[in-house]
């Protein structure tokens, strides 16, 4: 193994470690959930990716060829990473609501978007929000 | 010189388990139960690069399949999980 190979390895995984530190800085130092659900995603892509890199270096340079089969962590990683967190923070509004307490401000959508079908698809607590928050004066505008 | 590979593996092994401490400490502390679930899925990324890590480490590749099935299990907890602080039960 050549010491450019090496230091390329070394220099990748130093840089995964940091990021992952940032991560888990953010995990415990941000101040509410919904802003705290932001940083796992950067250990689950970024610092994965850059051990995947690093780990395809490594072997491709210990066996002479490309060696790509770590590639399928990244493939299943980027699949099942966002449906965790959708499927999160779905819940994590749905407790929030149940339990009363204050939620993240509504996106602005526009007028139109609001009173069709667009909502169908979202979980009936959504709807009845939507109902009660914007109400009536709103609609008539 | 030659002993560079194995001090960066050092290092980011010791910011991994720093990490993951920082995340045991948000699974203790979380208020909610959300909570308690992000840093579980957390830790089950930050181990499976440990896993990959150690795979350079012992520059053996049977640690792929170990990192594989703790994609897979995280995944499969994490969404049962979340499934369950949704309705209140995993399979209905």
């Amino acid at each position: 193994m050549t010491l450019l190979i090496e230091a390329v390895v070394a220099v990748l995984l130093v840089a995964s470690g940091i990021v992952v530190l940032v991560a888990a800085l953010g995990l415990t130092r941000l101040p509410d959930f919904f802003a705290r659900m932001h940083a796992p995603a950067l250990a689950s892509t970024l610092a994965a990716w850059i051990v995947t890199l690093a780990s395809i270096v490594y072997f491709s340079a210990q066996a002479g060829a490309l060696s790509l089969h770590v590639w399928l962590i990244i493939i299943v990683l980027s699949i099942t990473a966002p449906v965790t967190t959708i499927v999160l923070a779905r819940a994590a509004l749905f407790r929030r609501r149940q339990a009363g307490d204050a939620l993240p401000a509504p996106l602005a959508r526009a007028p139109a978007a609001r009173s069709g079908t667009a909502d169908a698809g979202i979980e009936a607590g959504m709807r009845s929000t939507d109902a009660t928050e914007q109400g009536m004066p709103r609609k008539g505008a | 010189m030659n002993a560079m590979l194995p001090w960066a593996i050092t290092v980011t092994l010791v910011m991994y388990v720093l990490a993951m401490g920082l995340g045991l400490l948000r699974l203790a502390r979380g208020p909610t139960a959300q909570d308690r679930v992000l840093a579980l899925d957390f830790l089950y990324v930050v181990g499976m690069l440990v896993m990959l890590v150690l795979a350079i480490r012992y520059d053996s590749s049977m640690y792929f399949e170990g990192a594989f099935m703790m994609v897979l299990f995280g995944f499969v907890s994490s969404v049962a999980l979340a499934k369950f602080l949704l309705r209140g039960e995993v399979i209905e």
